[in-house]
């Protein structure tokens, strides 16, 4: 019993190195953003982002291409791991790690890659190329968790219910759905997350045309020097609640659990 | 008539099989093309990509170098310098994260339910949490400290995102393993330090070894936590030197066929691992036969 103690303890260097570097640094931008430059209590970082329609329009569109690009990876990646988990389609093993070797280029330079891509192909750089830049680096992280589902799901199930009577529609819109829920969800938390909080692929996407929360929030940090950070952590704060929330729709222990696999 | 249904499912589940694979051969080419157009242009001296002037080895022979023949002009400096610190924030973040994620694995694994649960919600913060807060909150947490940024606090801050992972990869190693022997080791005269390195190490080893390739590409791959964590000393990775690079305009052309090599190396160790892999189930089938 005393052995087994002691090697609980054994959590303990992670434990207090968790407080110092996540809780701390995370307490800390709630305090700095109610606060000002002398450390004073304050909301007026908060009525400075809600007055300003330009923050407040950059907030709400970036959710919305976050969104959007959730969506274009939904529909794009489904189908892909659809074909790659089924074996009537008699896909082979190896196309799944294709997705995912991408990843291992720096995405800086993949998607400055795309932007020349977009020059040699005289397209212009804008929504389009973003849209496209996000979905293309993020594209992966949609597919791996749906093909991880569908392919532990127990194909003798589909037997079952074509036996029972269901046709081919029947049988996946009321078994291999559903049952690829858990997936889909992962695959939405970590295309969305990483999106809604993106930050300089959107300016070398389009050219410095689009602003995004994230390259607002990055801004606050950078140029203006101190006399910004109150507001920056104000800002950092609310896309904090918007990641909490997402988190909590997509039960993040599932979505790092399929990524390691 | 019969006959006849079952070509005409034959031909569907043909068809079917045709159009899956070009879709999925449509994506890939799409997902490879920025890629190629990299490793394509690292054969050419261009400044940009794009700008085709004739085949060459130039950029490697510069990239190796150090110094651009034709030009006349040393290829940045700080181009070395970037590779030189990715590689050892990588290796140093890795080693700290593993050691540490291990030890917090076993402790975890050996806690009550209820606590598990809440340190394996306390461990997906840093996974969930986005590069920019993570980044944000610990720019904001060495201020408050006054620690001065450099090369210490980015290994710190990248052993926050990458030991989470280590404890996810060696945890399932845990459940797997008998939880007596080391007990049983204990009983017969080994210290705990003895019990843990020749006993729970070795059955620990892959799922460390997991952990640890997983940190070193995150760390390798990290741009936003490092931009916010590595002061203004003049500290680059490649991701904060090519962001840096592509803001003043031209990319150092030598980063393609640095890149190209990377990815052609990984590309061959997928291949050799995959094709072991696919020789070793043939012979076990042929075993079983």
């Amino acid at each position: 019993m005393k052995n087994f103690q002691k090697r609980t303890n054994w959590a303990w260097p992670y434990i207090i190195f968790l407080i110092l570097l996540v809780i701390l640094p995370l307490i800390l931008i709630g305090i700095y953003a109610f606060t000002d430059l002398e450390g004073h209590f304050t909301v007026q970082n908060f009525v400075q982002f809600f007055s300003k329609n330009e923050a407040v329009n950059t907030f709400i569109y970036s959710i919305a291409i976050a969104l959007l690009t959730t969506i274009i990876c939904l529909l794009l990646g489904y189908p892909a791991a659809y074909i790659m988990a089924m074996k009537s389609f008699g896909t082979p093993q190896v196309m799944a790690l294709l997705f995912i070797l991408p990843m291992w280029i720096n995405f800086l330079l993949r998607t400055i890659a795309t932007v020349e891509l977009f020059h040699m192909l005289n397209l212009p750089l804008g929504e389009g190329a973003l849209l496209f830049g996000m979905t293309y680096d993020f594209l992966p992280f949609m597919i791996y968790p749906i093909y991880n589902t569908l392919q532990k799901m127990d194909k003798s199930l589909l037997e079952a219910a074509r036996d029972l009577g269901a046709n081919r529609r029947q049988v996946f819109t009321k078994v291999i759905l559903p049952l690829s829920i858990p997936g889909i969800y992962s695959g939405i938390v970590m295309v969305f997350m990483p999106t809604v909080s993106t930050f300089a692929i959107s300016e070398l996407l389009t050219h410095n045309k689009i602003t995004l929360f994230g390259s607002l929030i990055q801004r606050s940090f950078g140029e203006g020097g101190i006399t910004m950070w109150n507001y920056g952590a104000a800002l950092s704060l609310i896309m904090l609640i918007i990641i909490g929330a997402t988190s909590f729709f997509g039960q993040q222990e599932e979505a790092g659990e399929n990524m390691i696999r | 008539m019969k006959k006849q249904n079952l070509l005409w499912t034959e031909k569907r589940a043909l068809w079917e099989r045709l159009v899956g694979q070009g879709y999925l051969w449509l994506l890939l080419v799409v997902l490879y093309a920025p890629i190629v157009l990299i490793i394509i242009f690292s054969f050419t001296r261009s400044k940009v990509l794009g700008n085709w002037t004739g085949f060459t080895f130039s950029l490697y022979r510069n990239l190796f170098v150090g110094y651009d023949i034709t030009a006349d002009v040393q290829v940045d400096p700080n181009l070395y310098r970037a590779i030189f610190y990715t590689a050892v924030i990588a290796v140093t973040a890795a080693v700290i994260s593993t050691i540490l994620g291990t030890l917090a694995a076993i402790g975890i694994y050996n806690m009550n339910a209820r606590y598990r649960k809440g340190m394996l919600f306390l461990n997906s913060i840093p996974m969930i949490n986005p590069d920019i807060l993570t980044g944000i909150s610990l720019f904001l947490l060495f201020v408050f400290l006054g620690i001065s940024r450099g090369l210490g606090t980015v290994i710190a801050a990248h052993v926050v995102f990458c030991t989470p992972y280590v404890v996810l990869s060696v945890m399932p190693r845990l459940t797997k393993m008998n939880p007596n022997i080391y007990e049983a080791a204990l009983d017969l005269g080994a210290t705990p330090l003895q019990a843990l390195r020749k006993v729970m190490l070795p059955e620990l080893r892959p799922g460390m070894i997991s952990g640890f390739i997983l940190s070193l590409t995150l760390s390798i791959d990290d741009f936003g936590v490092t931009f916010f964590t590595k002061g203004s000393g003049g500290l680059e990775t490649l991701s904060t030197f090519i962001y840096a690079d592509a803001r003043k305009g031209g990319l150092t052309p030598e980063l393609r066929p640095l890149f190209s090599m990377i990815f052609l190396t990984i590309l061959l160790l997928l291949v050799i691992t995959n094709i072991r892999t696919y020789r070793q189930t043939y012979k076990n089938k042929q075993k079983k036969k």
